[in-house]
């Protein structure tokens, strides 16, 4: 029942727009290792793509190279090419702290600054000066947090330190913090692994919340998270993209054997 | 089938039992081995202070005579101009054996027992009154009270560390002496009063005006020259190594290199010192600045190592983070990971200061080991540090120098064991959690 109406709506949207992002032929390499294997996949925007698989897959590692961090790791080498509205983002003349500022990351384990809960929020629009003054801050701040469900519960305490809060609004925080830079993208890798189910039903409740504005890209070890927010699901294995379409066709009638094998719970 | 399991569980459960008692007793030897360790370490350390504390307590008194001194208008000022030369040289020394005479009842006449009477004062007792003359010539030909020191030998007597039961060709006080001590002692002017010049004066021969303030100001000066330049440095190549270098062959090199610095002996730095601060620069010799330089040369792998340690320990989500939202590598560094490895550094650094501050080696190198009665007023005066006073004092023979070499150890040991503190409070008060 949920699952009709979530691809219901997919297909109308992705009717709308174009895919916002574009991969083809993504190698990636760690040092001699390749992680990642001619991968080619379509996201559309103002939706949830989900990427699946076994630990040690590559799906993380494809998530990173959307926003490029996997830059800082000195070892690693991308081939191939990823647009974002049909621009190329390792063109050698993009600059990718500007590339992360369109596009949020999410991480698996809950990581505020060491700052107020003001301060986290605060600090990405400060950095790329998205705020003229005092006030516009307070707004950007109060308006991401409102977008991270987490306004009313923080609203006093705003300068209370962000590692002070739960597990779960500490996830919240961090979505806000990304949001707060007003990205076109957020990647999100695991975001609630870290978390109990109620904070990861807030969160996923987000999540649906946020797709409307967003294009969101998550990766998930849970199948029933994937089927509960995504509209369209990947499945990697062995850093191969074995198989991509809608997510209720996916987990309903899966083409390949291993994405049957891997979701009926066989391996993985 | 449960009939078989239940014989062979029995029998497991005999087998472990066995082995537990050897593994407890183990435990047991271990435990008893790593309490004799603790308890000799805590015994060596205990007698350590023991015998400082005990041989040095005593430098904190010194035995002085209070005396009624009449500045003799004839003896200071004979031609009544208060002309500043005769101020400076008249003959103070005379004003006070007159003094101390005049209250043992002895006759000022008699020559022998007035060199005597001498004897008993402090070879420096001039300084004092002449400081009083200068400070206010209005007080010439009055009678003013003043503390004057007593002789180094004196002092040892009153404070036991001289037996007076030896016959008097064994003792440098004679029986005569003795005899006036004794008296002075009972009427209340010859008493231990808190020995401040311990702090204040700089060197001299005799123990009684002997004191660690040059060493404390040369000390200060270098601590400051190494605080100035090596913790920037440190930390400006910590980051640098740590967050932007390649990591490659020449790299590498560098780390193994300053970890091999780290444990290159002080008085290599010393000789090292000498040949590029003061034969090829020129620097003066037994200068602090010297001094300065060449112990940041020793801290600085101390508190690169130290500052490396804090930021691999920033865990790399707090990086991600800040990537994440689009920070630069310098926002990253700055912003967020330099703060979180503010305690880690601030310790690091305090234990390099402190290192710093007891070494001697490389300061007799470069000429530190010197005989400075004046203070230094820049870093470019000669000077001395306060463990190289020490080392001084501990080759003079005089048991005032014996007590003073202990009593400055405890001076020193007490400094070190503050900036411990220090970092451990800064630690406390820094450390964040995430």
């Amino acid at each position: 029942m949920l699952m009709e109406t979530t691809s219901a709506t997919v297909q109308s949207s992705a009717n709308a727009t174009g895919p916002k992002i574009l991969a083809k032929d993504v190698n990636v390499f760690y040092g001699e290792k390749q992680a990642l294997k001619e991968i080619n996949v379509d996201i559309p925007d103002r939706g949830v793509m989900a990427f699946i698989g076994p630990s040690g897959c590559g799906k993380s590692t494809f998530l990173r190279c959307i926003n490029r961090m996997n830059d800082t790791i000195a070892a690693c080498r991308v081939t191939g090419k990823i647009t974002i509205d049909s621009e190329d983002i390792y063109d050698p003349s993009l600059d990718p702290v500007l590339l992360r500022a369109r596009v949020g990351m999410v991480f698996q384990k809950p990581n505020p600054f060491p700052k107020s809960i003001y301060e986290n929020v605060a600090y990405g629009p400060r950095i790329h000066g998205l705020a003229a003054n005092k006030s516009e801050l307070d707004e950007i701040v109060a308006k991401s947090l409102e977008r991270a469900g987490l306004w009313k519960e923080v609203r006093d305490r705003l300068n209370d330190p962000g590692t002070g809060l739960s597990g779960g609004q500490q996830q919240r925080l961090c979505i806000a913090r990304a949001v707060a830079v007003g990205p076109e993208v957020i990647l999100m890798d695991e975001p609630c692994s870290a978390l109990d189910p109620i904070a990861t039903a807030k969160v996923e409740e987000l999540i649906d919340e946020l797709k409307r504005n967003y294009c969101i890209v998550i990766v998930t070890h849970s199948m029933q998270q994937a089927a509960r927010v995504s509209q369209r699901t990947a499945f990697f294995h062995l850093g191969i993209l074995v198989e991509e379409g809608e997510t209720n066709e996916i987990f309903t009638n899966p083409q390949d054997q291993r994405t049957q094998d891997y979701i009926t719970g066989r391996f993985g | 089938m449960a009939i078989t399991a239940n014989p062979g569980r029995a029998d497991r459960t005999a087998i472990i039992r066995k082995g537990i008692g050897r593994r407890y007793a183990a435990e047991r030897r271990f435990r008893f081995f790593g309490i004799a360790a603790i308890g000799f370490a805590l015994a060596f350390l205990l007698f350590l202070f023991g015998s400082i504390l005990s041989n040095g307590y005593t430098a904190f008194v010194q035995t002085s005579f209070q005396l009624d001194v009449n500045l003799d208008k004839e003896v200071i000022d004979p031609t009544g101009t208060q002309r500043a030369q005769d101020i400076r040289n008249a003959d103070y020394t005379l004003l006070a054996r007159r003094a101390l005479a005049a209250r043992l009842g002895v006759d000022t006449s008699n020559r022998p027992a007035m060199r005597e009477i001498g004897g008993l004062l402090s070879r420096d007792v001039d300084i004092t009154i002449r400081r009083l003359v200068q400070a206010d010539p209005s007080i010439i030909g009055t009678t003013v009270p003043v503390w004057v020191l007593a002789h180094g030998q004196v002092d040892s007597l009153m404070k036991g560390q001289v037996d007076r039961t030896l016959t008097a060709s064994q003792r440098r006080i004679s029986d005569q002496q003795l005899g006036w001590l004794d008296k002075a002692d009972a009427e209340g002017f010859l008493s231990k009063r808190f020995n401040t010049g311990l702090f204040t004066y700089g060197a001299s021969s005799s123990p009684e005006t002997s004191g660690i303030g040059v060493a404390i100001i040369g000390s200060l000066f270098m601590m400051m020259i190494v605080v100035i330049l090596a913790v920037p440095l440190g930390v400006a190549a910590a980051v640098y190594l740590e967050e932007f270098a390649p990591k490659n062959l020449f790299t590498d090199t560098i780390e193994v290199n300053i970890n091999n610095l780290a444990a290159v002996p002080s008085i290599v730095f010393g000789l090292l010192g000498l040949a590029i601060f003061i034969n090829m620069a020129g620097l003066p010799r037994s200068a602090s600045i010297v001094g300065g330089l060449v112990l940041t040369l020793m801290t600085l792998p101390t508190i690169i190592i130290a500052t490396r340690a804090a930021l691999k320990a920033v865990p790399p989500s707090i990086r991600e983070a800040a990537y994440g939202v689009g920070a630069s590598k310098i926002q990253t560094i700055t912003h967020h990971v330099l703060p979180l490895a503010v305690p880690g550094i601030l310790t690091g650094t305090i234990v390099g200061l402190a290192q710093a501050l007891g070494e001697t080696a490389p300061l007799l190198m470069i000429g530190m080991v010197a005989f400075v009665v004046e203070y230094p007023t820049t870093p470019l005066d000669p000077a001395t540090a306060l463990p190289v006073q020490i080392f001084m004092w501990a080759t003079s023979a005089e048991r005032g120098f014996v007590e003073r070499t202990s009593g400055a150890a405890l001076i020193l040991v007490f400094v070190l064991v503050c900036m411990n503190l220090l970092a451990v409070i800064l630690r406390r008060r820094f450390e964040r959690r995430w």
